[in-house]
């Protein structure tokens, strides 16, 4: 059945790897974030120190006597040190032209007095710089100071390597963290599914009842089709199991009344050929009747499987009772049944199935022996309670073994036996519903052999 | 006979065409196939140690070793630095700028304290004071002055006693002299009242701390102010003449520092040197230059030293320097 059910992607991988690519999707986005954003936290922190440098330097411009002084403090550049000794860079421009400091800084022209931040090469480094400028007026002219400052990047770069370290392990954490939750989540949410698939592997082939236990709100559509569908399907089981068992009665009523009809009229003709046509007739109502007997056998078995009504039996005795009332049959084909029975075989069985499916076996049996030849029936207990019945018939068809036990079934060499194909399915399905088992042989020196197993 | 004369004309005149030295040395096998040049502001008499124990344990290297003035050692490094392998010097100021400008050589993997280095370029390994030096007959009824304004004090007294009889050092020629004086200023308004009372006494000018010393000794200074402690120390002959004060109202302490020049011929002796020189206190004490060497073992918020950071640009800003330059001489030449 199973290999019919085609399987489109796994719903739990397809959840696992939803939730880990989304996880991984977060951790990478987490990363590149808290970086860029932490590179603009640093390049402000060192721009601003650059900035506080540059304006330290600035407010010390005078004119003095017509001549430009800048006495800066010390501070000015103190507040340059950097953790890695960071290389600096200055330029105090008046009107365009170098007064003081590194020459060849690079320059940006500054709107207003509004300081600018930048990042450029010089001298084989690559430094950030800021510049900011300041007009001063003496009595007869107005000029334009400018000063840059500049700096290396390495405590910059050490720095972030450090939050780039700190964030990609934080990543990472957070990645395994939400890995190992989506693995919780994909087997928190396939659990109801899995249990639900178990409940109903974990049934019996005949049982339909309704799923009754609680399930996820998602799943419940689902179930309350799967339990309309088994209501359905018990329902229409039931009705033509119903259907074959009235069918059956009804026909075996008038079967048994033309056969009596029929058997007064075979004693009164006398006509010779009018005897062998009512004897012809008789047969057939014999063989229909035994048909339908097993027919309904069979509908009282498939009902009883589901209800097993168990009791604590001597298997020798159920077997030894039915023998006694086959013995007059066996001897009318002189056919002797010889019963090997421990004293006491105790089993736990629906009696009347147990009794339907033995009395079957021995009516196949007695069907296929041919005259003067004995029936061997054993009763006994090894491991398991067992019945076994051997016959010196023709045996069963090597090659139709396995599929004699289905339903109207019948083996090759069966021509000329009236049969219906009921007998194995029935003791079959009784072993079944018992957890037992029925087993078919040949015997080395012809005949066959049914062992029931319960 | 002929070829020594040629060969010591030669060598003077090939000395002459590069520069007048104040002294020069060589320590180890004159043929030696490595020849590390330095160059340094260090007497050779202070520093032989140090160079000798590094040439007695390599075969095949040997040190020239050239002796220049702090400002003159700046810049001469500036014009040919392919010329030489190390500089040391006293004036940490035009190091730092030297190393800033991309002069000296990043040595990676030397395991030194931060506050003692900048930028694995800058290493510093002495650790010495400027000083007051007296002449010890001239303060012997009335006591030396143990503070600067003692001093100013002391001076103003007697002017006449005094009269050009004070020195300290010429800030436009000596570069730790400037380094000196620019610190003094930055701590301390007094250094500019001590500069106007020196000046109004005549000072004399020096390029030297060792021709301050010898001067005070010889009775021909009975004041030098900022003078090198560490060589007024090491003069053990003179300490009967001298007696050498470190101001207690606040000391200006400088380091000396070491760098390897970025495109000197030997880096890798170079580097070499630099290792033999700064663990030197871990080893023979005999082999250490006759100089204090730095407390590595301090942590850095105890140490009183001139810090090396960007700051020391500060004064070598021209607009600055010169406007320093120019109070300085209004105070100390009139």
């Amino acid at each position: 059945m199973n290999d019919v059910v085609r399987s489109s992607a796994s719903l739990r991988r397809r959840l696992t790897v939803v939730l880990i690519g989304g996880a991984a999707v977060l951790a990478l986005v987490l990363y590149f974030g808290v970086r860029l954003y932490a590179t603009q936290i640093a390049q402000q922190g060192q721009d601003n120190i650059l900035k506080a440098s540059v304006t330290t330097i600035l407010d010390t411009a005078v004119i003095r006597d017509g001549t430009l002084e800048i006495d800066f403090p010390y501070a000015a550049l103190a507040m340059l040190n950097t953790a890695s000794d960071d290389r600096v860079f200055y330029a105090i421009l008046q009107d365009g032209a170098l007064v003081s400091g590194y020459d060849g800084l690079p320059q940006r022209d500054t709107a207003g007095s509004d300081a600018a931040s930048w990042s450029a090469a010089y001298e084989g480094a690559e430094v950030r710089l800021t510049t900011a400028g300041r007009r001063l007026f003496t009595t007869d002219r107005e000029t334009g100071i400018t000063v840059t400052v500049a700096q290396t990047q390495d405590a910059l770069s050490v720095t972030l390597a450090q939050i780039s370290r700190n964030v990609a392990l934080f990543g990472s954490g957070f990645f395994l963290l939400a890995t190992a939750l989506s693995f919780w989540a994909t087997a928190s949410t396939i659990g109801p599914l899995k249990r639900l698939t178990q409940s109903v592997t974990r049934r019996g082939p005949q049982d339909l009842s309704p799923v009754t236990k609680p399930v996820p709100a998602e799943m419940v559509p689902l179930v309350a089709s799967l339990n309309s569908l088994m209501g359905r399907l018990e329902q229409s089981l039931t009705r033509s199991e119903d259907f074959i068992a009235e069918a059956a009665h009804r026909v075996r009523t008038p079967l048994a009344t033309v056969r009596s009809h029929a058997e007064t009229t075979l004693h009164r003709v006398d006509k010779e050929e009018n005897r062998i046509a009512l004897r012809a007739m008789i047969r057939a109502i014999d063989e229909s009747s035994r048909a339908a007997g097993q027919l309904l056998d069979h509908a009282m078995t498939t009902f009883r499987a589901d209800h097993l009504d168990r009791q604590e039996i001597n298997l020798s005795e159920l077997v030894a009772d039915l023998v006694n009332r086959l013995e007059p049959v066996a001897e009318m084909k002189d056919i002797a049944l010889v019963l090997d029975a421990q004293r006491r075989v105790d089993v736990s069985a629906d009696p009347i199935l147990v009794q339907n499916a033995i009395r079957n076996l021995i009516d196949n049996a007695l069907k296929y022996s041919p005259a003067e030849s004995d029936i061997k029936i054993i009763v006994a207990h090894t491991d398991h309670a067992f019945v076994s019945i051997c016959d010196a018939g023709p045996g069963f068809p090597p090659d139709q073994m396995a599929g004699l036990v289905h339903r109207f079934a019948r083996g090759k060499n069966a021509k000329g036996i009236t049969g219906s194909g009921l007998g194995l399915t029935i003791a079959h399905d009784v072993a079944e519903a018992h957890n037992g088992s029925l087993h078919l042989s040949n015997r080395a020196g012809g005949g066959a052999c049914v062992t029931l197993s319960l | 006979m002929r070829y020594l004369i040629s060969l010591v004309l030669s060598f003077w005149a090939a000395l002459a065409s590069a520069q007048n030295w104040e002294a020069r040395a060589l320590f180890g096998d004159p043929d030696a196939a490595q020849v590390l040049k330095v160059i340094s502001s260090t007497d050779i008499d202070l520093f032989s140690s140090v160079a000798e124990s590094f040439v007695a344990g390599r075969e095949g290297v040997s040190v020239d070793y050239y002796v220049a003035g702090t400002a003159d050692l700046d810049r001469i490094l500036r014009q040919s630095p392919e010329k030489f392998d190390v500089a040391i010097s006293s004036a940490m100021d035009l190091q730092f700028k030297l190393a800033n400008d991309g002069f000296a050589r990043v040595l990676e993997g030397i395991d030194y304290p931060a506050w003692a280095e900048w930028r694995r370029s800058v290493f510093a390994f002495t650790s010495e004071p400027a000083a007051i030096v007296v002449n010890r007959a001239a303060f012997a009824e009335s006591g030396a002055p143990q503070t600067r304004q003692a001093l100013i004090r002391a001076l103003r007294e007697t002017p006449e006693r005094f009269r050009g009889k004070v020195g300290t050092y010429d800030v436009r020629q000596s570069g730790l002299g400037y380094l000196f004086a620019t610190q003094d200023a930055r701590t301390s308004e007094t250094f500019w009242r001590l500069a106007e009372v020196m000046g109004n006494l005549d000072a004399r000018l020096y390029c030297c701390s060792g021709d301050m010393i010898e001067d005070v000794a010889a009775g021909r200074l009975l004041v030098a102010y900022n003078v090198l402690g560490s060589y007024a120390q090491a003069r053990e002959d003179l300490s009967d003449q001298i007696e050498i004060i470190l101001p207690i109202d606040f000391q200006t302490v400088m380091m000396r520092t070491a760098l390897v020049s970025a495109r000197g011929p030997n880096p890798i002796v170079a580097r070499d040197f630099m290792e033999h020189l700064l663990t030197l206190r871990d080893t023979t004490p005999t082999s250490a230059p006759a100089l204090p060497m730095l407390d590595l073992d301090k942590p850095a918020s105890e140490q009183s030293t001139i810090q090396l950071e960007p700051a020391l640009l500060t004064y070598l800003d021209r607009l600055k320097a010169q406007r320093f330059l120019q109070e300085w001489a209004d105070a100390i030449i009139q």
